[in-house]
């Protein structure tokens, strides 16, 4: 029993560095910014998910208590991932906006990052009230 | 009154959740903690979150956790494949518009970061009517038929949760 708990969470451990090994080369290999952000985003969220589960069976079995720090962290994990991703990928729009070509927006106005300062931006963020238009008592 | 005092039931629920897994045991006195935090942040941030989400359907939410975790570690095979086996020259990236039916802010949100996690697609922008999404493919030979997978997986079903 002992050595297939071990060998499961060995081999949790590896394949997940592997992951993260593969992410990092993604990094290096992939040609541009953009590209590039797929590698870490993706291949890494395995390489520290398998670390994690690993790091609860090992705790569960060998120490006999459940241990939920790792749920927290996964959690933690999958809500910063996106956003710092967004912002990167924003950051590089800006910077090289004259060479990306961006797709049409499909609808009247334009990206929200490149729209003008005094536009409204919707965000949609109002169902009860009307129009979106915060006014300086608002904030 | 008690709405006032809980601005946003869920997130108090997600905070005592949150600061029990915390301090990893069960006792009341973290318990009460718990609740006193759960009962303060969602006051003090209620401002910049004026409106209250509807959760019409919360049941399907554990539905759509298990989907996307399994798309996790699909796409985390699918980009560490791309990374390795393909040479960039091959590589079709491509930037495509997604045009969204979902109107609340926190289903668009959970949206984009969905779109973000799951296979070889990242969400770089919103249009500026809340509209449309803009998505960078890392290796999309068949654009449209992205644009109908995100559509059907995620965006039905989160149509489903929240609206």
């Amino acid at each position: 029993m002992e050595l297939i708990a071990e060998t499961i969470i060995s081999l949790l451990l590896v394949a997940a560095g592997v992951f993260g090994l593969v992410g990092s080369f993604g990094l290096l290999k992939l040609p541009d910014t953009m590209t590039r952000l797929h590698a870490p985003t993706k291949a890494t969220s395995l390489g520290v998910g398998g670390v994690l589960i690993a790091s609860m069976l090992y705790f569960w079995i060998f120490q006999g208590k459940l241990s939920w720090h790792e749920l927290l962290i996964t959690m933690f994990l999958f809500l910063t991932a996106p956003i710092t991703a967004n912002l990167i990928a924003k950051a590089h729009m800006h910077r090289y906006s004259k060479q990306i070509k961006l797709p049409d927006t499909g609808t009247d106005s334009g990206w929200a990052t490149f729209e003008d300062e005094t536009t409204e931006v919707h965000p949609v963020m109002t169902r009860t009230r009307a129009a979106p238009a915060p006014t300086k008592a608002d904030h | 009154m008690l709405r006032k005092l809980f601005p946003h039931p869920y997130l108090t629920l997600l905070l005592v959740i949150t600061w029990i897994l915390l301090v990893n045991q069960l006792k009341l006195g973290s318990l009460i903690f718990a609740l006193i935090l759960g009962t303060i942040i969602p006051l003090i941030t209620a401002p910049y979150w004026p409106d209250r989400p509807i959760l019409r359907n919360p049941r399907a939410i554990v539905g759509y956790i298990l989907i996307v975790l399994y798309d996790i570690v699909k796409s985390n095979f699918i980009v560490a494949g791309i990374v390795l086996f393909k040479p960039n020259s091959q590589l079709k990236t491509t930037w495509i518009t997604i045009p969204i039916d979902l109107r609340t802010p926190e289903a668009i949100t959970v949206l984009a970061g969905t779109i973000t996690m799951t296979p070889g697609t990242l969400t770089a922008d919103m249009s500026g009517d809340g509209k449309s999404l803009l998505i960078h493919c890392l290796h999309a030979p068949d654009p449209d038929a992205v644009r109908d997978e995100i559509k059907a997986r995620y965006e039905a079903r989160l149509m489903r949760i929240f609206e």
